[in-house]
């Protein structure tokens, strides 16, 4: 699958932060959309299914945590890649048990990013086709 | 004697107190010695009061027993001389009775009378008769003694006052040691004549020899004036004045003690004649009737010695063990009281170091970005006079967010062990990570750490948080022991059931009286900058562990310490 048809969704209450990462993936060819708190995120994913989602764990408002746990209830196919700037491995675990494909921690490379979204991009086709 | 006292009253004082107050060495010598002078007085006492009756004891019934012989010999000795006096005594009484004193005025019959006696009666040295004035009318003997006038000698007023009479030893007209022996007769028309007879001091030599005393004691016989009868051995020759006071007066045989004339401690036992003026004296010294006693006193005294050898010894070394035990005892309480309050400071700093990397961590994702995508930007554009210069600045950029990136991430994953116990885990990665921590003290002194890590090394069940301040704990070690520019090998090697880790360093090395102490608690080197607690409680973690270690070291060449540990966890976490 081309980069440019990858629908990814950039959630993150850090404006700064989620713009210039949205910049850059575009000029990589990839065009995410951007959400700032974990309500506009469930819109976003309600208005189109994106096939990847960039989450913040920490956040104002509605939690990371709490955001991936509803999304895999309403559309299980999204894959979720969770970003923590917090050191405890229990969050990244737990959410690894509520379904996350994997996490990382900020700051990001974005090369790891991109080999991220697409392993999860390719394990979401992959398990379409055994479902 | 008023602290005994106090000691005895309030024994264990010392043992109570604050539960918490530290315990100084001082305080344990201190208590050391109350014990030991506990222990000591209470086996002591009791043991020399023993000791010193029996000594008493023992004195006074062997002196019993010496005196006691001494007694019975002189008494005996004592009835044979008046045996002896009183047989003599009697057969010259009876020849005055059987006959007249015309018979024994005549020279024959008396002769005959003579001859019969020295047979029958061993010491008679002559026979006379003496008239009633003093007269010698007949004489059997040795000496021409016939016509011999009496009647002013001392003897014959005793005699015709007593009627009988035992004379003191005396050198007479004879020249020679004897005793008279001497019997008045009174006829029916009352004439009086004396029948008198000598003996020969000879016998009583014989009597006073046949105590069969001992070559260094002394008997003899002494009269009331203290002129001697018999010869002695050490106190004067017959008729010399005896060399010391006579006892007091007693017919009772009776043993006293005295220094003699020669300056000896003797025993004298004596007893005073009734009929005659002759006391027998025996002198025994102490120093050989003591012998056995002396034997007795040395067998008591080197019991009594060894009796308090064995009683200091014992309470010595029960004391020392008493004390260790308590002192381990309170080692490892106050140990586990530094241990919590060590890893709670622990848990602190990471939950600081935590929260600062999170903040920091947004920041910093931040600047990643727009720095990221400005390198974006530029490698877009064409060539333009700053390009390289502008790229170069936003490389730098990177590589000190990077920089950031790896501090931020140690600081997450030293305050991530904190919540964990025991996991699975790889310790090559554990061992690189902690030294990390110190590779910037490392890279500044230009100490080289060299990290051997065996590419087969297993993974091990242990606790991560409590490994890494192990390591930390080492590391620190060595880095403050080598100098500037000092080498520091950490080896990891698979062993049998586990993994072997040992920390060498080229440093300063460690007496051997420093090692003796290196893994007490409170012990370091580092005057006024250590804890002392660190190699304790890196012992303490390792013991829990289940694993080993120990310490090898050179002075001036470095020191090397091993560590062993388990590949899994079995009841040392349980």
């Amino acid at each position: 699958m081309n980069k440019k048809d990858w629908k990814i969704l950039l959630v993150d209450d850090e404006h700064e932060f989620i713009t210039t990462l949205a910049e850059r993936l575009e000029l990589r060819g990839i065009t995410p959309r951007v959400a700032f708190d974990g309500e506009s995120a469930l819109a976003a994913v309600a208005q189109e299914e994106p096939q990847v989602i960039v989450l913040d764990v920490l956040m104002p408002g509605i939690k990371g945590l709490e955001v991936l746990e509803r999304v895999k209830r309403s559309n299980p196919r999204v894959q979720v890649l969770l970003l923590t700037g917090h050191g405890s491995t229990r969050d990244g675990i737990e959410g690894m048990r509520l379904g996350a494909f994997d996490y990382m921690m900020k700051p990001l490379n974005i090369d790891t990013l991109i080999e991220k979204m697409e392993s999860a991009i390719d394990y979401a086709g992959k398990a379409a086709n055994l479902g | 004697m008023r602290k005994l006292a106090d000691l005895l009253k309030h024994p264990l004082r010392e043992l109570q107190g604050e539960v918490d107050e530290a315990v100084s060495p001082e305080r344990y010598t201190l208590l050391r010695r109350k014990i030991i002078a506990l222990m000591v007085a209470a086996t002591l006492i009791p043991l020399s009061v023993m000791a010193v009756l029996n000594y008493y004891e023992h004195q006074n019934a062997m002196a019993r027993e010496i005196q006691n012989p001494l007694r019975v010999l002189v008494n005996k000795t004592k009835n044979s001389f008046e045996l002896f006096l009183a047989e003599r005594t009697s057969t010259v009484s009876l020849i005055a009775s059987a006959y007249t004193y015309q018979e024994l005025a005549d020279q024959q019959k008396l002769a005959r009378i003579f001859s019969v006696m020295k047979r029958e009666f061993e010491g008679f040295v002559d026979l006379g008769l003496i008239d009633e004035h003093g007269t010698q009318v007949n004489y059997v003997g040795p000496y021409t003694l016939q016509g011999k006038n009496y009647a002013d000698q001392r003897w014959f007023q005793e005699v015709r006052l007593k009627g009988k009479y035992v004379s003191d030893v005396f050198m007479g007209f004879r020249k020679f040691p004897h005793v008279i022996v001497a019997v008045q007769h009174m006829t029916e028309d009352g004439r009086t004549w004396i029948l008198r007879a000598t003996l020969d001091t000879k016998q009583f030599e014989r009597i006073i020899a046949s105590m069969s005393l001992e070559p260094d004691a002394d008997a003899f016989l002494v009269n009331g004036q203290g002129l001697m009868q018999t010869s002695s051995n050490n106190y004067g020759k017959v008729l010399e004045k005896v060399s010391f006071p006579l006892p007091p007066m007693t017919y009772e045989p009776t043993v006293v003690n005295m220094t003699d004339p020669l300056g000896r401690e003797v025993f004298l036992a004596y007893a005073y004649f009734p009929d005659a003026d002759f006391v027998l004296m025996a002198v025994k010294p102490r120093s050989s009737s003591l012998k056995t006693w002396y034997t007795v006193r040395g067998d008591l005294l080197f019991i009594f010695v060894a009796g308090v050898a064995v009683v200091l010894i014992a309470a010595m070394r029960v004391t020392d063990a008493l004390i260790r035990r308590m002192k381990e005892a309170e080692d490892r309480r106050e140990l586990a009281l530094r241990e919590v309050e060590h890893s709670q400071k622990l848990s602190s700093i990471g939950r600081l170091a935590a929260g600062v990397a999170h903040e920091v961590n947004n920041p910093l994702a931040i600047i990643n970005e727009k720095t990221g995508l400005m390198k974006d930007i530029l490698d877009m554009q064409g060539d333009f006079p700053a390009k390289a210069k502008l790229l170069a600045q936003v490389e730098s950029v990177l590589r000190a967010v990077e920089r950031c990136r790896g501090i931020t991430h140690r600081m997450l994953g030293f305050a991530r062990r904190m919540d964990v116990s025991i996991e699975d885990l790889d310790l090559s990665e554990l061992i690189r990570e902690t030294a990390g921590f110190l590779a910037n003290e490392a890279m500044h002194r230009k100490v080289d750490v060299q990290l051997d890590m065996d590419p087969e090394l297993p993974r091990i069940v242990s606790d991560r948080s409590q490994l890494q301040q192990v390591f930390l704990n080492l590391f620190n070690n060595a880095l403050a022991a080598v100098a500037d520019g000092g080498n520091i090998t950490v080896t990891a090697r698979p062993e049998s059931d586990g993994v072997r880790v040992s920390v060498a360093d080229n440093g300063c090395g460690m007496s051997e009286e420093t090692l003796k102490h290196i893994f007490e608690p409170f012990f370091t080197t580092k005057k006024g900058k250590g804890t002392g607690l660190g190699l304790s409680i890196t012992y303490g973690i390792i013991k829990r562990l289940g694993g080993e270690i120990s310490v090898e070291s050179t002075q001036g060449v470095g020191t090397t310490l091993t560590i062993t540990l388990p590949k899994g966890q079995r009841e040392a976490l349980a």
